[in-house]
């Protein structure tokens, strides 16, 4: 059953058309991944489900279980279960870890924070009084993003490349994380370029000039995104209907 | 109202900062106005005190080689809505020692009250002293704020003070400080202050670094909405081979405030390296983003980002 639904969704930014007419649904409690190339819009995509300011002008409608969100604001679509995992997220200077991970958490005890950096790999005992700023590598401030959203138990969570920027170990914990939303039945949106990331998704979607140019599984589109779309031939231009694969 | 029952409110008006009131090897003394309404001394500390006419004056003797192992607290305040208190203080940390004050100063009433201090502190070489000054104010502002002090930070000695009002209402705030340093020492001057309504803050930061290798840290964080207004002057001087410090100064701006930083950096010896940072500007998007993709509202994720940025 779809949890999300983005009907003829066009954005344009700086005068240029970022998503054009895109229409897709996403599976309830499915890891789905986004590929395309850069300037495909997938970023915008994950920007314009959250909303975030600069993002909410586009034409069409998205729903979240059937219900539109034109007009809902950011912090609303996070209480309805929505939420966004940056490529890089923010530093907070002073902002203790405990504090950041509680914020938004549904259960905000510090058991509970303790258990979702543990379930990130970070030990508690060391992380839970440390700042999230500059001092954390870029990998351990993924992995403290991901502990404020697994504490957040959403229903939904775009993962903007996840595997950017960050060592061997955080990935691994990453993945992890994936296998908890699925526990969690936890609708996930990844965008990412990484084979081994692809491998935790269940279906994949292929983006080119902010339309969905295919679906189906990942090593499908994965396959045709490696043959067609490195170097892509499209430009970021729109493309024409009749290269459009067929459905 | 007894002096117990006055050292009491005092101490009530301060919330959980005021659970210091027992323990035989805890310092402390209270003033109410230019009354001592409570006292307790530990072995190596002395504290004479003189009434004056709208204070005391106090001097603080910290004995040669003591290390005072739990935090000092001195209690400034007044429980009437107006009035003035004026603190002169003297502070003389001798060589070796090690001292960590919390001072905590409690306006809750406050219509026109005006609080003064002025003070001289001398850190012996080698010695450490830590003076935390802590505002409470009421909603209401009401409060003139008026501390100067002048430390005078002897060889390897350690000197670090925080100034913080981030309860109540500001009112007005006139803060001056001046440090000279001698060689090898430390200074660390911190300030976190939150202005609402129509708080006027001028911050007044000085270091001078006058003696090889010795460091210095001026640090000022300011969070001002409504038509508050702050200006922070932090001066640096470097004179000394291998004298290093650094000037920081950030502050956030919302709805009609004004916030001006003014860092100055001196070095008239070319060993001597001095750097300094300044921001002033709104809350920061993407930390704002970033909080209400987790549920919170606008006003909830920015006073979180003020509570990261003044901690």
């Amino acid at each position: 059953m779809g949890i999300l639904e983005l009907h003829d969704v066009t954005l344009e930014l700086g005068g240029k058309p970022i998503l054009n007419n895109l229409s897709v649904d996403f599976w309830e409690g499915h890891v789905h991944a986004l590929i395309g190339p850069n300037g495909a819009g997938k970023s915008t995509l994950a920007n314009t489900i959250m909303g975030l300011p600069g993002y909410t002008h586009h034409s069409g409608d998205i729903l979240l279980d059937g219900e539109s969100l034109r007009g809902v604001p950011v912090d609303e679509r996070a209480r309805r279960g929505i939420t966004l995992a940056w490529q890089e997220p923010a530093r907070f200077e002073g902002l203790r870890m405990d504090r950041f991970i509680a914020a938004g958490a549904k259960v905000k005890s510090r058991e509970n924070v303790e258990d979702m950096l543990t379930r990130v790999g970070l030990d508690p005992q060391r992380y839970i009084g440390r700042k999230v700023d500059k001092t954390l590598s870029g990998g351990e401030r993924k992995r403290v993003e991901l502990a404020s959203i697994l504490a957040m138990e959403p229903r939904l969570v775009l993962m903007d490349e996840p595997d950017s920027g960050i060592d061997v170990e955080a990935l691994q914990r990453i993945f992890d994380a994936l296998a908890d939303f699925k526990a969690m039945g936890t609708t996930v949106i990844m965008i990412t370029h990484s084979m081994a990331v692809l491998e935790h998704a269940e279906h994949a979607f292929l983006l080119c000039n902010g339309r969905i140019l295919d679906k189906g599984s990942v090593g499908k589109i994965s396959g045709y995104f490696a043959d067609n779309c490195i170097p892509c031939h499209h430009e970021n231009m729109p493309a024409p209907e009749e290269e459009m694969m067929p459905a | 109202m007894s002096d117990v029952a006055t050292a009491r409110a005092l101490l009530e008006s301060l919330g959980a900062f005021g659970s210091h009131f027992s323990g035989d090897d805890v310092a402390h003394l209270e003033v109410n106005g230019n009354e001592v309404v409570g006292a307790h001394l530990v072995p190596g500390l002395d504290v004479d005190v003189e009434q004056i006419d709208d204070g005391i004056e106090a001097h603080i003797r910290l004995h040669e080689g003591v290390r005072i192992a739990n935090p000092v607290h001195l209690c400034f305040g007044m429980l009437p809505t107006e009035g003035l208190q004026h603190i002169v203080m003297k502070v003389d940390v001798e060589a070796d020692s090690f001292a960590s004050v919390q001072a905590h100063c409690t306006f809750p009433n406050a219509i026109d009250i005006t609080h003064k201090m002025d003070a001289v502190v001398n850190i012996a070489p080698g010695a450490t002293y830590e003076y935390f000054e802590r505002h409470l104010h009421g909603a209401e502002g009401g409060v003139l704020v008026v501390p100067k002090t002048l430390v005078n930070i002897g060889e390897g000695a350690r000197f670090k003070t925080e100034f913080e009002l981030v309860k109540g209402q500001a009112g007005v705030i006139d803060f001056d400080y001046e440090a000279d340093c001698d060689a090898q020492s430390t200074l660390e001057m911190i300030t976190r202050i939150i202005g609402r309504g129509h708080d006027t803050v001028t911050i007044r930061e000085t270091g001078r670094l006058s003696g090889e290798g010795a460091r210095a840290v001026l640090n000022s964080y300011l969070a001002l909405r409504d038509d508050a207004r702050a200006e922070v002057y932090n001066t640096l001087s470097a004179s000394a081979p291998y004298a290093r410090g650094h000037v920081d100064c950030k502050e956030i701006v919302q709805h009609r405030a004004f916030a001006k930083a003014v860092p100055v950096v001196e070095v008239s010896h070319p060993l001597a390296h001095i750097t300094h940072e300044a921001a002033i500007g709104s809350v920061d998007s993407k930390q704002l983003q970033t909080l209400m993709s987790r549920g919170l509202s606008e006003d909830e994720a920015t006073d979180l980002i003020i509570e990261g940025l003044l901690s």
